[in-house]
């Protein structure tokens, strides 16, 4: 298909509107836009970060969902209790696909599901007694474990349950910390507020104990850095953090895929954070800056003209040296890179991308694509603020789409008008647009596969792209008998 | 006879526990087959039926075996004064979990195991004080309760609390059946209370079914954990029970009550002298401000 132009996208976005009733229809329209690279402020264009209207499908998650599974759930050597009935921890078990190294029981946990498995005494009493003998038996069970955090479920906020007082004393008594979150499922408009609790929870509950009864043995160095919002997906800290150490620099810490207590107490040492989410982690980013004097730098590790300029920005905070292994890392790898985009390049130049994922991706990946000639002709984000779409105004051509908490009907409807060569979504997504007949990956889960990060990451992000939209199963959409009718009314017509 | 369903609400401490027990042992008396369905965590409204301090509660009887599921209806149920059958839905301490889930947990299990069977001429649920929550509206739901009695003094809080549960009766009398069946003044020696109280029923569209006047032969009873029926059944009290019994055996006046507006009702105490005209002059001064 052809780019819109201006015009035809606006028009496109009013008649997707049309169905609605009117004051649905008046709230949705602020979430849509054409994309205008000259607009500096993304408020002028865009809404975010607001409720999900009532019945309409939206993809968001819940606080919940952000802090377990988003931001506490891959530390590994933790225990991470979800605290309430025991659907929210067992549906969310193990999904996210957050590499971790370790013997799942013994000293690591991120594949099991603790939970306080709430009855209806429980919420009728109150379970904070539960979760006292809960602590007491996974210290007893699982003694190798390095702390806990208390996962609120929606129940918890609702009885008024003090699990703070519970974390407290059960901390003095197992001499671990023992982290109350506050991530009930209900507050806040989608897993946004998660992922602020959470990182206040670290703030206030590690960081804190740590200034007090911590004796470390980590000695710091001139060098070291954190590696901050990378969940590892398929190992994508794991192939960023190569990079780095190549550079000469120490990655004290992963925040948080493959992470540990003592790389969070060990953070507020380090000489630069360098965030990857910015949405998930940019509050602990900013707090250790006022705290600490830790500077923090974004960078982008999809696809090589990203990762060059960001392996230059990293290397800008620190001497020559460093720099100067900036520019030899790059050099190292250009001869992979070019073979990677010499052989997928050609098989998919000029194909057109819509994107709507979560924290980071729908900016991040606009570059990797844009190395393999491919192009983003719309994306968004699920529970992004309006600084995510400041930041992703630069990043999109003009008069590419720009849709925020977009519902089931807008996605499909946009889908069909447009009909991209690609779209990288979520697994809600795949089979709606599979069936559809147009070429599919899942963005969040990297669809079984990755590493994506790094330049390791790119050779397989273009290996998936090429194996996905050059499938093919493409082009044997049309059954075999409507296709014999197909061509005998062509001959017919002949 | 089919099987009559009525709550009892009205302001904590206005006396719905003393009054609903003495009642239902008047009914038990008259020959009627009663229950009484405790819907308060603190568990009193049953002690004087069945002489004891408080019954085994529903939700704490549970909790110690597991869940409900793992209860017998006789677990819970015991059988005190004239036959009369109570049951306690019990809740957590005060300022921990939720109560108002205990009081649904509680009514659905005695449903689920047949506690309302077809012997039963009334079911009595006291419940506590002000409806806080869902859980405490819960005896008023479809296929519940579906006489409410309001216990009421000429006391102004009383009065308030009285107009805030006929609101609440609203919301769920236009969905399903219940129905305001009258109040009862349970009198506080306050003047002209009688005809107060009658003003006030007149006003919510409703009836004062009984007046129970303030005789210390209740307390008497109470300390002996019975009520007067049983403790002195030749007593004045005794009949003036009887008389609220005979009343609520043939009352017929059941309607959608008529909640009066904050102003309305203060007019009405103002009338009646419960409450002085309000000072304009006077709001939002301090000590101070009033002597300068």
């Amino acid at each position: 298909m052809s780019t819109l132009t201006r015009e035809q996208a606006e028009a496109l976005i009013a008649e997707v509107l049309e169905v609605y009733p009117e004051k649905a229809a008046k709230d949705r329209r602020k979430h849509l836009a054409v994309n205008d690279r000259s607009i500096e402020q993304s408020k002028k264009c865009i809404a975010a970060n607001r409720k999900s209207l009532p019945g309409v499908m939206t993809i968001r998650g819940c606080a919940y969902a952000g802090s377990k599974g988003v931001v506490w759930g891959p530390i590994k050597d933790m225990i991470h209790i979800s605290h309430g009935p025991v659907g929210c921890g067992q549906y969310s078990r193990a999904g996210r696909r957050n590499y971790y190294i370790g013997t799942t029981g013994i000293d690591t946990f991120v594949e099991i599901n603790f939970t306080s498995d709430f009855q209806e005494r429980d919420i009728v009493f109150g379970g904070d007694k539960k979760l006292a003998k809960i602590i007491e038996e996974i210290e007893m069970l699982f003694p190798l474990n390095k702390g806990i955090t208390v996962q609120s479920e929606c129940p918890i906020g609702l009885i008024g349950d003090d699990i703070e007082a519970v974390a407290r004393k059960a901390s003095a008594q197992i001499g671990k910390p023992v982290v109350p979150v506050r991530c009930e499922g209900f507050r806040g408009v989608s897993q946004s507020l998660g992922h602020h609790i959470a990182n206040d929870s670290i703030r206030d509950w590690i960081f804190e104990r740590n200034a007090q009864d911590v004796k470390e043995p980590y000695e710091p160095g001139p060098y070291d850095i954190a590696i901050i919002g990378d969940y590892n997906i398929g190992g994508d800290a794991w192939s960023s953090r190569i990079l780095l150490e190549e550079m000469g620099l120490r990655v004290v810490a992963q925040w948080s895929g493959d992470g540990t207590l003592s790389e969070l107490e060990y953070t507020p040492k380090v000489k630069l954070n360098v965030l990857h989410c910015y949405r998930s982690m940019n509050y602990i980013s900013r707090h250790m800056e006022e705290k600490f004097g830790i500077p923090w730098v974004e960078y982008n590790f999809f696809g090589p003209t990203k990762i060059a300029e960001s392996l230059r920005k990293i290397a800008s905070f620190f001497d020559s040296r460093i720099q100067e292994n900036a520019e030899r890392v790059i050099e190292k790898y250009k001869p992979m890179v070019d073979a990677v985009i010499a052989k997928y390049k050609p098989r998919l130049q000029g194909k057109k991308v819509m994107l709507y994922v979560g924290g980071l991706r729908p900016r991040h990946v606009i570059g990797a694509y844009e190395d393999l000639g491919m192009e983003v002709i719309g994306t968004g984000y699920e529970f992004a603020h309006n600084d995510d779409y400041d930041r992703t105004i630069k990043e999109m051509q003009d008069a590419t789409l720009l849709y925020d908490d977009i519902t089931g009907y807008e996605f499909e409807e946009f889908v069909k008008r447009i009909r991209p060569d690609l779209i990288g979504s979520g697994i809600k997504e795949k089979y709606i647009f599979q069936k559809m007949g147009i070429p599919f990956r899942q963005m969040h889960s990297w669809d079984y596969s990755g590493p994506y990060h790094g330049y390791d990451g790119f050779a397989i992000f273009a290996r998936d792209m090429d194996m996905t939209l050059n499938n093919p199963c493409w082009s044997k959409m049309t059954p075999p008998w409507l296709k014999k009718e197909e061509s005998l009314t062509a001959a017919k017509a002949a | 006879m089919a099987l009559r369903q009525c709550a009892i609400y009205g302001k904590g401490g206005i006396g719905k526990s003393t009054t609903t027990q003495n009642l239902v042992a008047a009914l038990a008396e008259a020959g009627k087959k009663v229950m009484i369905v405790g819907c308060d965590p603190k568990a009193d409204s049953t002690r004087l039926i069945l002489h004891a301090k408080a019954q085994q509660t529903i939700m704490h009887l549970a909790a110690e075996a597991g869940s409900v599921e793992d209860l017998e209806l006789e677990d819970v149920l015991k059988v005190g004064f004239g036959g009369v059958k109570c049951v306690e839905s019990g809740g957590p301490e005060p300022g921990v979990g939720c109560a108002g889930r205990g009081v649904i947990t509680a009514i659905n299990f005695l449903e689920e195991e047949g506690a309302y069977d077809d012997d039963l001429d009334f079911v009595f649920y006291d419940v506590l004080g002000d409806v806080v929550c869902g859980g405490f509206a819960m005896p008023i739901r479809e296929n519940k309760a579906q006489e409410i009695y309001i216990v009421v003094s000429g006391e102004m809080m009383a009065m308030y609390a009285a107009n805030n549960i006929a609101k609440g009766i609203v919301k769920y009398a236009n969905s399903g059946g219940v129905r305001l069946a009258g109040l009862i003044c349970n009198s506080r020696n306050v003047d002209r209370e009688a005809e107060l109280i009658e003003a006030l029923a007149e006003r919510l569209g409703t009836q004062m079914i009984h007046f129970v006047p303030r005789d210390n032969v209740v307390q008497h009873a109470e300390i002996r954990r019975m009520t007067v029926i049983e403790y002195d059944p030749t007593c004045k009290q005794a009949d003036e029970y009887r008389a609220l019994a005979q009343k609520i055996i043939n009352n017929k006046k059941l309607t959608i009550p008529t909640p009066l507006s904050m102003d309305e009702l203060e007019e009405l105490l103002m009338e009646y002298g419960v409450m002085e005209k309000e000072d304009e002059s006077i709001i939002g001064k301090s000590a101070r401000e009033a002597i300068a």
